[in-house]
């Protein structure tokens, strides 16, 4: 596997849920995707869509019904590679309250270490490094039940990152969260994809959370209808409508001005980026 | 069937060491027909206020009355009172648990004593509301999207011919699609007459319905108006930890930069019409 910078790789990746391909409930019909190590990739689409089941298969939580998935090279149906996928695919699910199995935070982060069986005081080493990673120190003896949405979001993180992962899936991680948890939570995921270099897939419906992502890809019943830059993608914006998908605000109003002759750049999709360009735009000669 | 709150205060676990006060001198009327938008960061008491509104809890001081009826009365009605204004909780699916579709929206109207021969028809006008189709009536729940899921506890609430409808964050959790069926539906409710009190995070969507908004922050309501008077108070907003619209955002952002727009725009259309407006008269509208 020497050379080889993907972290995931889905081929032809087909999933049915039932009993057999025929009756059954068609999740994914032929996904092929590349993910890249160290990239950040942000996952959208409508519910029914097919992102959860596609998590499901980077950690091999389900297996292909036919295609194959490969894990920094693992393939995903080999019973041997199980263990190490689990352990270098970290997954992190929508609900924070049902990830929690101690009742104390750094019991919860130590959890998965211990079930690897690795020696207590790398543990606790593994543990104090996940919390100060996601910035819980302060909360390893405080029991989950008293912490906010996304400090629990944030202690659910520092338990994968105790498992030393290479690869984070986070499925809808912001879902349930008000504001203020969601924006702890995507720091802390950008911080940890920039200085750990831990690639990132996140599963979303907050269109915004994807802007800064390094690539968006759109899925829409069972495929991948769409992989680019965030510029490029939310730039399509009837195509993401029809697959009744919102897009962002601000690539809204720069579509809304492109139409009209103003020479607003595609770049532009934060308020602060807009504002920016919209100044330069209207002092430049 | 106004619903007044004087001076309400309510305090969790009163006279002990963890007594938290969550509710602090509120004071305030919801009108007949209105479409009332309560904000306020998690914890600020959003939650605590709209289960008074039905009588789930009582003020520890200061009282509440619903179409004149106090709830702390004795002998008030409770029953009458919670089939009027109804509740639907956050993550309302969390509590389906009939094994069809029509038993979980007939379990209200039921409990109410409504005769067998008028639940079917409520059942079925319930479902009409919020564009479940009678071919789900007899599926199991189970087998249903989240967001037909989360309009079918919608449905048992509405199948109890609610006059005042009260929502906690109705779209959380929804994708994109699902919450603007949803809100389609609750708009829907409220031309139909209904008084819809809202609770929700999302200031972008409550902007677009509501008539007036309500803003609490620890127990205190600190900002009531219409959502325009309420946006325009961003930096407010913002200190208490509410994240205001991108649109309120920007409109601010270039104001400080001496752009002379308005800020008080609360949809996409209206920045766009201010922005360009002031664009064509700079030179980028000059080099066109």
């Amino acid at each position: 596997m020497n050379g080889d910078n993907r972290a995931v790789v889905a081929e032809a990746l087909v999933h049915t849920y039932g009993p057999d391909e025929s009756s059954g409930v068609t999740a994914l019909s032929g996904v092929d995707l590349e993910i890249k190590r160290g990239e950040f990739v942000c996952i959208i689409g409508p519910n029914g869509s097919g992102k959860s089941t596609l998590a499901r298969h980077l950690n091999a939580l389900l297996l292909p019904t036919s295609g194959r998935v490969l894990v920094f090279g693992m393939d995903t149906r080999d019973e041997r590679n199980l263990w190490e996928i689990r352990r270098t695919a970290g997954m992190v699910f929508q609900n924070p309250d049902n990830q929690m199995v101690a009742t104390v935070v750094e019991e919860d982060v130590a959890f998965g270490p211990e079930n690897l069986g690795i020696k207590p005081e790398e543990i606790r080493q593994r543990v104090s490094d996940a919390l100060k990673a996601v910035g819980m120190e302060d909360f390893s003896r405080a029991s989950p039940h008293f912490l906010s949405g996304g400090q629990k979001q944030r202690v659910a993180i520092a338990g994968v990152l105790a498992m030393m992962p290479s690869v984070i899936v986070l499925d809808e991680p912001t879902a349930m969260l008000d504001p203020k948890g969601r924006k702890e939570v995507m720091e802390t995921l950008a911080r940890l994809n920039k200085e750990k270099g831990i690639t990132v897939v996140h599963i979303t419906h907050h269109m915004d959370e994807a802007v800064h992502a390094d690539r968006v890809i759109v899925m829409y019943e069972g495929k991948v209808v769409l992989s680019g830059p965030p510029t490029e993608v939310f730039s399509k914006t009837e195509d993401l409508a029809k697959w009744g998908l919102d897009v962002p605000f601000v690539a809204r109003l720069g579509d809304m001005l492109r139409k009209s002759g103003f020479e607003v750049s595609r770049s532009a999709l934060t308020v602060e980026e807009m504002v920016d360009e919209l100044c330069r735009l209207s002092s430049s000669t | 069937m106004p619903i007044e709150l004087q001076h309400v205060t309510y305090d969790y676990m009163p006279g002990t060491p963890s007594q938290v006060r969550a509710l602090d001198d509120v004071c305030m009327t919801i009108q007949d027909g209105e479409f009332l938008g309560l904000i306020g960061p998690t914890g600020s008491g959003k939650s605590t206020l709209i289960q008074h509104l039905n009588g789930l809890l009582v003020p520890t001081s200061g009282r509440v009355l619903v179409d004149g009826l106090d709830t702390r009365a004795k002998g008030a009605d409770l029953r009458r009172l919670r089939q009027k204004v109804g509740l639907v909780f956050q993550y309302p699916e969390d509590q389906v648990f009939e094994e069809t579709v029509y038993e979980d929206i007939a379990f209200g109207p039921k409990n109410l004593g409504v005769p067998a021969e008028e639940i079917e028809e409520r059942v079925r006008e319930a479902m009409a509301l919020v564009g479940l189709p009678d071919s789900l009536m007899k599926r199991s729940p189970f087998e249903l999207s989240g967001g037909q899921l989360r309009r079918v506890a919608l449905a048992g609430v509405l199948a109890m011919r609610p006059e005042v409808l009260v929502l906690d964050e109705p779209t959380a959790g929804l994708d994109p699609l699902g919450k603007r069926e949803i809100l389609g539906h609750i708009r829907r409710l409220h031309e139909r007459g209904l008084t819809v009190v809202m609770v929700s995070h999302n200031m972008e969507e409550v902007a677009r319905l509501a008539d007036r908004l309500v803003v609490l922050d620890h127990g205190r309501i600190v900002l009531s108006g219409t959502p325009r008077e309420v946006f325009a108070q961003g930096e407010l907003l913002e200190s208490i930890g509410l994240d205001i619209p991108d649109v309120t955002k920007m409109m601010r952002e270039l104001r400080k930069r001496g752009w002379p727009v308005r800020t008080d725009v609360l949809t996409l259309e209206e920045a766009y019409e201010e922005i360009s407006r002031y664009l064509a008269g700079t030179k980028a509208g000059g080099v066109r």
